[in-house]
């Protein structure tokens, strides 16, 4: 595929933006954020405990096919509670049954063993012995990281954009050589799209699986086996192809905690995602939203972040300045959590209806505002789906200007659109259109971003500024009223979500004084002992 | 065409009345040859269209072709053997609805919403429910006479029959996007089936299932009352909802 490999021009240069209003957005973004964040930090959940058993080597699970990872947070949980964490209560116990981590779980699963909350010298070193066997599982992720840099460097790293292709068949088996063939034809990302219900999981399945809805379970086994299959095609191709999956839901702190295990180099993970479109109690979002970003920042996973998903409820003009928002605060939220800016997936899509006039000016001044905004991030540019009908040919069309605004302002992540987006699951030759389409926007007009300077004061430039402008806005009454309440109002996506209500409030804990998580303190310290 | 008779009668139009010409696209499991082009002629022809032209083949990768065929169909179809769901009810507006509503039933009309199973496509609940609507038309949130009650997203079976206890539901939207393995009517057969069961006959609120790959006339099979398709608007919803539960009041100003 013929890409430009040109160095990029300065997106601020294409589109002036006043300094001092984007200083403020920013700022209002920490503002609106912080709380959220000490929120976060008050509190613990069901999958962040699980997420520290697992980093511990706590793998497999029962003949029901429940993890022992839940099993053991479940009955510690019942007995003395999670507001200490679980780390001191199991390796107390561990320490005084002589067990290792499975043989405890599976005896406190039956009921045989008694967990109590460490104190003094037992308390010390419990956390002692617990913070060596969680850091080995830190350990193994910075391997995966170096293992990365070391297949990209010898492999060799796709010029942006990277073509983002998506696999779904809902059998690990059969998305093995799909995703072979797609990155064969073009793809520098495959997306193992997830089954349809398993955000809603509040356990991680086990092992390789071949049964899934729209989609197949992310599994550790299934990360390892699809890792290992692209690495054999990466090689293959000259080119190291990356490999996506979701951490979102309601086990998104474990499924984080897998992805950088199993060397995954991309994760979907949106800081609002879940509470709005799944329902997702706010504080259990927030909460695990923070642990899993900062397993991501360790693991040097790229995040994709979900704004593209408001467009598909409101409208893609009105609420374009939410999405801004939302970009403003994602950003916040990962650069707390120790993400730097080339991780940063930022979302936003190509979905303004297209009957209304200058549909596509008004693309690219998003486009473009979204670029300049972030300059140093790669964004991730989502195709029309909303505004699909059904008339594929027009969907190629549409597909062709999406192609045009990613290639005019420079997006990095660019998902391929399907003409039948809407009509079925993608046919492989509805893939090899699709490809074809994207060859040759790039193949024409891929160095066009050279050329391309919007009139300083023309409709592009003064619709980003307005667009930034009512973002400002925004952020400034949330600010005022709480993110939480504006998410509560239905701010974003249309979708009202109150803090007290959603689903996975019930694994929620406020965490006690002399809490212990040696995962959460590893990485925040970014120690390796 | 000017005769009544032969009016019944259809072939596809391509720029000549009877030309018959249709094009279609496929893709055959074989390597790129003559022979592969054959077959996607053979194939044609037995989709009777014929003569075919295949105008233009491409190799996808070493085991796949794709095919774009151009030619004239042999078949017909007689308008009067189609079978459709023509809308049996009038269109009214917003303000006829609320009107209705408040003269036929003299309280609001309570409506349960949501996506069942582990569907989690909310824009065909939400394009009908939200006032933001669909292709112009505001959700049915925006008439002042309906209480919509939105449960969103992968709503178990036994909490949308709960909740339509709970808010008295007198009609149970449910959208189904999903229809891998059939899970739209399946699905929508375990609802209906459940609330055949929790209610009385008379009691049932009425049960209203909208996606885009129904088929409208599977009301019976499905155990629904009506079946939505593709393209429905809130509109069209809300006039049924009218016809279906709200009786026409006996005392009128003008005899209709």
């Amino acid at each position: 595929m013929s890409r430009t490999t040109n160095p990029t021009p300065d997106p601020r240069r294409m589109l002036d933006l006043d300094p001092v209003t984007v200083r403020r957005a920013r700022a209002l973004a920490r503002r609106a954020g912080k709380p959220v964040v000490n929120l976060a930090q008050r509190h613990t959940t069901v999958s962040v405990e699980r997420a520290v058993l697992r980093l511990a080597g706590l793998e497999g699970a029962d003949v029901e096919g429940i993890p022992w990872v839940n099993r053991l947070v479940d009955v510690v949980r019942e007995q003395v509670g999670l507001e200490h964490g679980v780390a001191l209560p199991v390796w107390d116990a561990m320490m005084r049954e002589g067990d290792d981590l499975t043989t405890l779980a599976q005896r406190a699963a039956a009921g045989s063993v008694d967990f109590q909350i460490p104190e003094g010298k037992a308390s010390t070193y419990a956390g002692r012995i617990a913070r060596k066997d969680v850091s080995a599982g830190i350990r193994r992720i910075d391997a995966s990281r170096r293992q990365r840099d070391r297949l990209i460097e010898k492999f060799g790293d796709p010029p942006a954009p990277w073509i983002y292709l998506i696999v779904a068949t809902g059998d690990i088996y059969e998305d093995i050589p799909q995703a072979q063939a797609a990155a064969r034809e073009g793809a520098d990302v495959i997306a193992v799209i997830r089954s349809t219900g398993q955000s809603l999981l509040d356990y991680v399945p086990e092992g390789p699986t071949r049964e899934g809805y729209a989609g197949t379970y992310a599994t550790q086994a299934n990360f390892r086996l699809m890792r290992a299959a692209l690495d054999q095609t990466s090689r293959e191709l000259g080119r190291y192809v990356r490999l996506t999956n979701y951490a979102s839901g309601l086990c998104m702190p474990e499924i984080a905690a897998l992805a950088g295990l199993e060397r995954l180099d991309m994760m979907l993970n949106d800081s609002m995602y879940g509470i709005l479109f799944r329902d997702i109690n706010p504080v259990r979002t927030f909460v695990d939203q923070r642990f899993s970003r900062q397993v991501h920042a360790r693991a040097g996973i790229i995040i994709n972040t979900g704004e593209d998903n408001y467009l598909t409820t409101a409208d893609a003009v009105e609420a374009a300045h939410t999405v801004t928002v939302s970009q403003l605060l994602n950003e916040y939220f990962a650069k707390e959590a120790g993400l730097e800016d080339w991780q940063l997936g930022l979302g936003h899509a190509f979905e303004i209806n297209p009957e209304i006039p200058d549909s596509f000016r008004l693309e690219l001044a998003h486009a473009l505002l979204a670029r300049a905004l972030f300059p140093n991030a790669p964004l991730k540019w989502m195709p029309p789906t909303k505004h699909m009908t059904g008339d594929v040919f027009r969907g190629y069309l549409l597909d062709g200007f999406f192609n045009l605004a990613g290639a005019l302002t420079g997006q990095g992540i660019l998902l391929v659109g399907m003409m039948t987006e809407a009509v079925v699951t993608p046919w492989l030759s509805d893939r090899d259109l699709a490809l074809q389409n994207v060859r040759y926007v790039f193949n024409a007009a891929g160095g066009l971003r050279e050329d391309f300077r919007p009139a300083p004061d023309g409709f592009i430039a003064e619709r980003a500024r307005q667009v930034l402008g009512e973002a400002v806005d925004l952020l400034e009454d949330i600010v005022d009223d709480t993110l939480l309440e504006a998410i509560a109002d239905g701010t974003f996506g249309l979708m009202k979500r109150p803090a007290d209500a959603g689903r996975g409030l019930d694994g929620v804990f406020r965490k006690a004084d002399g809490y212990l998580n040696p995962a959460g303190d590893l990485l925040e310290e970014r120690a390796t002992r | 065409m000017s005769a009544k008779k032969s009016k019944s009668l259809v072939r596809p139009y391509g720029d000549t009345t009877g030309d018959g010409m249709v094009q279609v696209s496929f893709t055959l499991p074989v390597p790129h040859d003559k022979r592969a082009e054959g077959a996607a002629a053979l194939l044609a022809a037995k989709m009777g269209i014929e003569p075919a032209m295949v105008v233009h083949a491409k190799p996808m990768g070493p085991d796949f072709t794709f095919f774009v065929v151009y030619g004239s169909v042999s078949h017909l179809v007689d308008l009067r053997d189609v079978q459709v769901v023509e809308r049996d009810y009038p269109l009214l507006s917003p303000k006829e609805v609320n009107s209705a509503i408040k003269k036929g039933l003299r309280r609001p009309l309570v409506v349960v919403g949501a996506c069942i199973g582990t569907d989690a496509h909310t824009v065909g609940i939400d394009a009908i429910l939200n006032i933001k609507g669909f292709a112009g038309e505001k959700g049915l949130e925006y008439y002042s006479e309906l209480t919509v009650v939105n449960l969103g997203a992968q709503v178990a079976v036994p909490e949308l029959v709960e909740k339509a206890r709970l808010h008295r539901a007198d009609a149970v939207l449910v959208s189904q996007v999903v229809t891998q393995r059939d899970a739209h009517l399946h699905n929508t057969r375990e609802m209906s089936a459940a609330f055949r069961e929790a209610f009385p006959a008379e009691r049932r609120p009425l049960l209203v299932v909208g996606g885009p790959r129904f088929d409208e006339l599977a009301t019976g099979e499905l155990g629904v009352d009506r079946i939505f398709g593709k393209g429905t608007t809130p509109g069209e919803v809300a006039s049924y909802l009218v016809s279906a539960l709200v009786p026409v009041p006996t005392t009128r100003k003008k005899a209709s």
